[in-house]
């Protein structure tokens, strides 16, 4: 009975999640019909119609020089390599100390990292634009690049299920040849991490890439855009002409999209852990 | 030289120099604000003088008395609407991909996308579906002979919130779905095969068995979208600026211009922690609702 029933409910479900994906597909799907549209052709032709050729580059050659593209991907690359290289480190000694001792504040400290987690970042900007502004590090990269330096609750959890994962054996045999316990931390747990290391690193590197508030608050300075503030500034200035924004728009949203791809399995290990903890 | 150290010694120097750092950065960045922004919640500030004067509770009362603000909060509820539905559809999709399906892994790929894109970047591509002119949705509608739908989706005050309200289903439904199916893949298949054994339809099974064990998860799914509607503000901000006429503002966007635009650091104090309380209040009656209907 099952078997004859199954068909149909198979077939429902594959509808269903099509229309989702062709819902999900469309808004790309019109910027890549475009982005390749000289603006003769774009004025001339429906927003549906395929372009001419798709090798024709001009309007990406163009959005790279007028809004500056390589400087922004510059920014934004520096910021995420030294803000994940802080969070990897961080991360990973603040989960060693509460992983393996036990101390008189270690509740506290877990319970602060938990507490700052409740509080939406957004909301306190108020106050830290004022931290920032004393620490003279407004409209320099530094604003940002400290603000995603340190390590979060999320980023702790992650790495508390790998260690207690490791065995407490490896330590001790360790501690038998007379390893002292910042080699242990060295030598063994930082690379046992890595995986969960890998993870981090591709959640905070799509986090980072995705800010749009803390540069377009603290580093309003034209030669410190970073890709989304370049892309807020090309559209003040360019938004009707539809055709180029449609390039701007998939040459900011293509290279996370590839990352995405390529490390997919890493992005949703980061989410589970994180949602499931 | 650390060899030298016992033990213990290393375990006490290791436990501050290893949380020094991120420690600091937490104070700094993340316990100092919080705490300064209650502080700011009492004081008349335009964020650049150096003097700050003692204002009590007035800010507070400018907030709670001020009609624009809570106007603008109630779009939050638009949005909150549209989470609801989010949240159904990511639990929807989680059940149908949880069942062997030929490709669900490309699905789960597909669905989980819009999640990642940069929000800039997904805000202007919707500029060109909801154009009233030459947006794709209107050009698709009117080519089905649908012309009476293709209205100024930006430009109507009725519209507005909905429409960027769908944005944020379309950008976050996958976050959902990809959470409510790690709980599912977690719930034990003995438990729903036993209950199948006892003649439980695909229905029943879900209702009684699998639901009722992902309590926590439904729960914290609603949380990240209570928290994300209370917060919106991309969209309207990068969209609408907050127009037609402040149809679009929200709680948020208003925070903010009342910062940086008008320099009223006091006030903006005052409602971002206002924003807080609610987020408090709204967790502990959630928290409450959800404990009581899981008994």
């Amino acid at each position: 009975m099952n078997a004859t029933r199954f068909r149909p409910i198979g077939l429902f479900k594959h509808v269903l999640l099509l229309l989702a994906v062709a819902a999900i597909v469309f808004p790309p799907y019109i910027l890549v019909m475009n982005a390749f549209k000289s603006k003769i052709e774009f004025s001339q032709t429906s927003v549906f119609k395929l372009p001419a050729s798709f090798l024709n580059f001009d309007n990406f050659v163009s959005v790279m020089q007028r809004a500056h593209l390589e400087r922004a991907y510059l920014n934004t690359l520096t910021i995420i390599v030294i803000a994940v290289i802080g969070n990897v480190l961080l991360g990973t000694m603040v989960a060693f100390i509460l992983g393996r001792f036990e101390f008189a504040l270690k509740k506290t400290v877990f319970g602060a990292y938990i507490a700052v987690s409740f509080v939406p970042t957004i909301t306190t900007q108020v106050a830290t634009f004022t931290v920032i502004h004393n620490l003279h590090l407004y409209n320099t990269i530094w604003a940002s690049i400290v603000l995603h330096f340190g390590t979060s609750v999320l980023q702790i959890f992650i790495y508390l299920q790998f260690i207690r994962n490791i065995p407490k054996e490896l330590d001790e045999a360790a501690m038998m040849e007379g390893a002292s316990l910042f080699r242990i931390f060295r030598t063994i747990i930082f690379p046992l991490l890595a995986p969960a290391t890998a993870t981090i690193a591709i959640i905070k590197t799509i986090d980072i890439y995705n800010d749009m508030f803390i540069p377009y608050l603290y580093m309003p300075s034209r030669s410190l855009t970073v890709v989304s503030t370049s892309l807020m500034n090309f559209s003040s200035e360019r938004s009707t002409e539809w055709e180029m924004m449609s390039a701007a728009i998939l040459m900011i949203m293509v290279p996370i999209v590839a990352l995405y791809l390529f490390f997919q399995k890493y992005v949703f290990a980061g989410i589970v852990t994180g949602a499931v903890k | 030289m650390v060899n030298n150290l016992s033990y213990r010694q290393q375990k006490t120097i290791l436990i501050i120099l290893f949380l020094l750092v991120p420690l600091t950065l937490l104070g700094l960045f993340s316990l100092y604000p919080a705490v300064y922004l209650i502080y700011l919640s009492f004081m008349s500030w335009d964020g650049f003088s150096p003097d700050k004067t003692w204002a009590g509770i007035a800010n507070y009362k400018d907030v709670f008395a001020n009609k624009e603000i809570w106007n603008a909060f109630s779009h939050n509820f638009v949005y909150l609407g549209w989470g609801l539905l989010q949240n159904a559809m990511g639990l929807m999709f989680a059940l149908i991909l949880n069942s062997r399906l030929r490709g669900r892994n490309v699905y789960r790929v597909v669905l989980f996308m819009p999640y990642i894109m940069n929000g800039v970047a997904v805000a202007y591509m919707f500029n060109y579906v909801f154009n009233s002119e030459y947006g794709s949705l209107n050009t698709l509608l009117h080519a089905v002979g649908l012309d009476s739908l293709a209205i100024s989706w930006f430009g109507s005050p009725k519209v507005v919130n909905h429409a960027l309200g769908f944005i944020t289903l379309w950008k976050f439904m996958g976050l959902n779905m990809v959470i409510y199916l790690a709980a599912l893949q977690s719930v034990p298949s003995e438990i729903i095969e036993a209950a199948r054994m006892d003649g439980a339809t695909r229905f029943q099974s879900v209702r009684h068995v699998i639901l009722p064990n992902m309590m926590r998860v439904i729960e914290l799914n609603l949380f990240l979208t209570i928290i994300g509607t209370l917060e919106i503000f991309d969209l309207p901000f990068l969209l609408t600026k907050g127009g037609p006429l402040g149809a679009s503002d929200t709680f948020l966007t208003k925070t903010v211009e009342m910062a940086f635009k008008f320099n009223n650091f006091g006030v903006a104090s005052a409602m971002s922690l206002t924003l807080i309380a609610f987020v408090i209040v709204i967790l502990s009656v959630q928290r409450w609702v959800t404990r009581r209907w899981g008994d």
